[in-house]
């Protein structure tokens, strides 16, 4: 059953057209290099409350331009703040993070925030902004025309498959957890980011709409030639969405890699993690002796 | 059905213009300050706990004082200030009436719009303060954009409050010299006019709830994002304002101003004072329930223009002296002092309004008290009261020290209620005003005072600086000085004690003249 998943064979292809070089969102991911890292951690480590909490211990990791990498872990296994490291949202306190090659403590963390998609766990909707307003915000901060935000927004409710007449005048209250993830996502697109960072994008969600939605976004990942970094506690979705996996736990990176080659790490932790949904596949299976509603 | 044909309604409303126009402006102006302090103020301390503790902290200690006390507060405060501005500025602001309430008032404002601002924006949900650090917002824009938005509901409840609070308490900055609705209730509760009471407490109670509604239908629009009902609620708090002001904008500056102290004496005075200049073909108007300690600097720096003070109290009060002298050269003395600051002792009205202690006459009769030595012997088993101030005035201390008095108790009363306090014999003796009409009325006796330990209290006409070469002004007061005699003002007082038409200051004056054979 898992063997049938056909994407995380290898990491994917990187851009030969290099850095600066980005032709926009319809770029053919087939014309790729690899080692061309647009996210890139160099021994970063984190620690809070005066240094007794070590959250992040000298993490090492890079994505592939057109890669989407999860990193999975327990909660306070130091996943999420590996992630806002990234556009600090919290600021490192040892090693290099390297955004499509500049130091992100070189760049001003404004506009580097809004160059980077940003997914939050519950959807972080602005309650007091229409659906219209809440994808438009990145490029409203940006000084986009109203014309163009408002067209902006259409497509991107097309994007993420929200019929547009009804859902752009509406207030997150209104919506339901799905709706609200895929405006989520849809906002983090607003202004044309290549990378996205989803942190439990869709934990909160429903076993349905869930998978709709993990579905659809691997495919826009795959459209928009996006670069994406999705934080997730289950590994079957991990290895169900994800081209390489890395693995988390108490601050350190456990290992990192396909699903084969994790499959191959002598680590306990990550063999365990590994087998939990092969060992709920078998137990669905004698539960559900004729093969489920498959 | 008497009640509604009182003519009094008909002379409340009369003031309503005015008294309405003063109050609102005085609160819309507090208000608006203290926003302007609060709000900023808030944003600032909200992530800073120190400061945001010191703030509220303060805030709340001036939530304690008392609203009267701390209006009382800021004359001197000002006044010392404008002496400063004026020494090193050239400049000097009038620290009477409006500025004092303002400041007393916004101050007063502050801690509702504090809490509930800090509160708002603390209120925040942390994730959506993240959602808006990660989709690219500068702090200002975060605060600009999300924030205050979603704290504006809170914030406006505390604004809601703050008005309440801001219109029910400017009632009391009558005695500081803004004419408020407080003009009503101070002057009612001295001439006991309940009729001007009830009005002004309604009016009081009926503009603020008004406001609260307003800004309630803000509020609601706010929360329920809808902008038409949002609107609505601002149009309408513009149209009260406007609709109060523009009364107050007509009407003319260029008038005398005669003052008042709290008391229905006062009252009926400076009515008498205005209706004397008005014959004059002078317009003048009343400023009255005006606090004793703030009457005489108004005068001094030309807020008012004339009032009847008493010459034992600026004695011992205003001049600090402790030592009594008989009652010419007291009179000398203090003409002579006045002079020094610019005031003019126009002339003595004829009658002294003492401080003198009073017992019921039957009572001093069976105890066979005449005087105040009769009265040591027997005080340490008895009780007095006295008004707010007598207490703590130089002449309740020359009393106990002259004649070694020591009571069992002693209490402040309203002096309107003391007459009959001790006339039911709640208390035993009381220290009531010489002239008052109810010593008569209540068959009470003044007791003696052999060793006068209590200065001689003429009625004397004081008049401002900028009035000291005011021909026109002397000439129409003349007539009245060495008239009144303590007999006319005990009646005159009397009358104004009285609960009806014909107990207004006004109408009282007007007898008194009349009295006093004035044509």
């Amino acid at each position: 059953m898992l063997q049938s998943v056909a994407y995380g064979a290898s990491p994917r292809n990187d851009n030969c057209a290099g850095n600066g070089h980005y032709a926009g969102e319809m770029t053919q991911p087939e014309a790729r290099m690899p080692a061309n890292s647009l996210i890139a951690y160099a021994n970063v480590a984190k620690r809070f409350d005066g240094g007794r909490v070590v959250a992040v211990d000298n993490v090492s990791l890079e994505v592939a331009e057109g890669e989407l990498l999860a990193i999975v872990g327990s909660s306070g296994s130091g996943k999420t703040t590996l992630l806002r490291l990234a556009n600090r949202l919290i600021e490192a306190d040892g090693g290099t993070i390297r955004v499509e090659g500049e130091d992100v403590r070189a760049t001003d963390p404004i506009r580097l925030r809004r160059r980077i998609g940003y997914v939050f766990q519950s959807g972080g909707l602005f309650p007091h902004m229409t659906v219209a307003d809440n994808i438009g915000i990145t490029p409203r901060l940006l000084g986009w025309t109203a014309q163009d935000i408002s067209a902006r927004a259409d497509e991107l409710l097309d994007l993420v498959r929200l019929e547009r007449v009804s859902h752009r005048d509406r207030l997150p209250h209104e919506l339901s957890g799905g709706q609200r993830q895929r405006v989520g996502v849809a906002r983090a697109l607003a202004a044309r980011p290549r990378i996205m960072l989803m942190d439990e994008p869709f934990g909160a969600l429903d076993p349905l709409t869930r998978d709709a939605l993990g579905d659809d976004y691997r495919e826009l990942h795959k459209k928009l030639a996006l670069t994406t970094i999705m934080i997730t506690h289950d590994m079957a979705e991990a290895i169900l969405l994800a081209d390489r996996i890395a693995v988390m736990h108490s601050g350190k990176l456990l290992a990192q890699g396909t699903p084969a080659e994790l499959a191959a790490s002598g680590d306990p932790y990550v063999g365990d993690l590994l087998r939990t949904p092969r060992r709920q596949a078998e137990r669905l299976n004698k539960a559900l002796p004729r093969g489920g509603a498959a | 059905m008497s009640v509604l044909s009182d003519p009094r309604w008909g002379e409340a409303l009369a003031h309503l213009p005015d008294y309405l126009g003063s109050h609102v402006r005085v609160s819309v102006t507090a208000l608006a300050l203290g926003l302007a302090a609060s709000l900023p103020l808030a944003i600032l301390s909200r992530n800073r706990p120190l400061l945001r503790g010191a703030l509220l902290g303060f805030a709340s200690i001036v939530q304690t004082v008392p609203g009267l006390a701390l209006l009382a507060l800021f004359y001197p405060l000002l006044l010392a200030l404008a002496a400063i501005t004026l020494s090193w500025f050239g400049f000097a602001f009038s620290a009477f009436g409006f500025l004092p309430a303002v400041l007393a008032l916004a101050l007063y404002s502050m801690l509702p719009v504090l809490r509930n601002t800090i509160t708002g924006l603390n209120g925040v949900d942390a994730a959506i303060l993240e959602a808006a650090q990660g989709v690219g917002m500068t702090p200002r824009q975060s605060l600009a954009m999300v924030e205050l938005p979603l704290a504006l509901p809170v914030m406006m409840a505390g604004i809601r409050t703050a008005a309440v609070w801001v219109i029910g308490t400017a009632t009391l900055s009558t005695p500081i010299g803004q004419t408020s609705l407080g003009n009503y209730i101070f002057a009612g509760l001295q001439t006991q006019n309940w009729v001007f009471v009830l009005f002004g407490c309604i009016a009081a109670a009926v503009l603020a709830l008004l406001v609260d509604q307003l800004l309630a239908l803000i509020e609601n629009g706010l929360r329920s994002r809808s902008r038409l009902r949002a609107a609505l609620g601002g149009v309408g708090i513009v149209a009260l304002v406007a609709a109060t002001l523009v009364p107050t904008m007509a009407r003319s500056s260029s008038s005398y101003i005669v003052g008042a102290k709290t008391f229905a004496e006062q009252y009926v005075l400076s009515a008498l004072l205005a209706q004397r200049l008005r014959a004059a073909g002078l317009p003048a108007t009343s400023r009255e329930g005006l606090g004793s300690n703030v009457i005489f600097d108004a005068l001094a720096s030309n807020d008012i223009d004339v009032y009847v003070d008493y010459s034992g109290t600026l004695w011992a009060n205003q001049f600090h002296r402790t030592d009594i002298k008989p009652r010419n050269e007291l009179l000398g003395d203090l003409k002579a002092m006045l002079a020094k600051q610019n005031i003019t002792l126009l002339g003595e009205l004829g009658f002294e309004n003492a401080y003198a202690l009073v017992m019921p006459r039957k009572r001093a009769a069976e105890l066979g008290i005449k005087s105040i030595d009769d009265l040591a012997a027997r005080a340490s088993t008895m009780s007095i009261a006295g008004d707010y101030e007598f207490f703590s005035r130089p002449e309740w201390a020359a009393l106990r020290k002259t004649y070694g008095l020591s009571f069992r108790s002693q209490r402040t009363m309203q002096p309107d209620f003391m007459y009959a306090a001790v006339a039911s014999g709640e208390v035993d003796v009381i220290a009531g005003y010489t002239s008052d009409g109810l010593i008569a009325k209540y068959d009470l006796v003044v007791l003696d005072d052999p060793r006068r330990a209590i200065p001689p209290y003429d009625a004397i006409v004081l008049l401002a600086p900028k009035r000291a070469g005011d021909e026109k002004l002397k000439a129409a007061l003349q007539p009245l000085l060495g008239r009144i005699d303590i007999s006319a003002m005990r009646e005159a007082n009397l009358r104004a004690a009285g609960n009806d038409a014909s107990s207004s200051p006004d109408a009282v004056a007007r007898w008194l003249w009349e009295r006093i054979g004035g044509r």
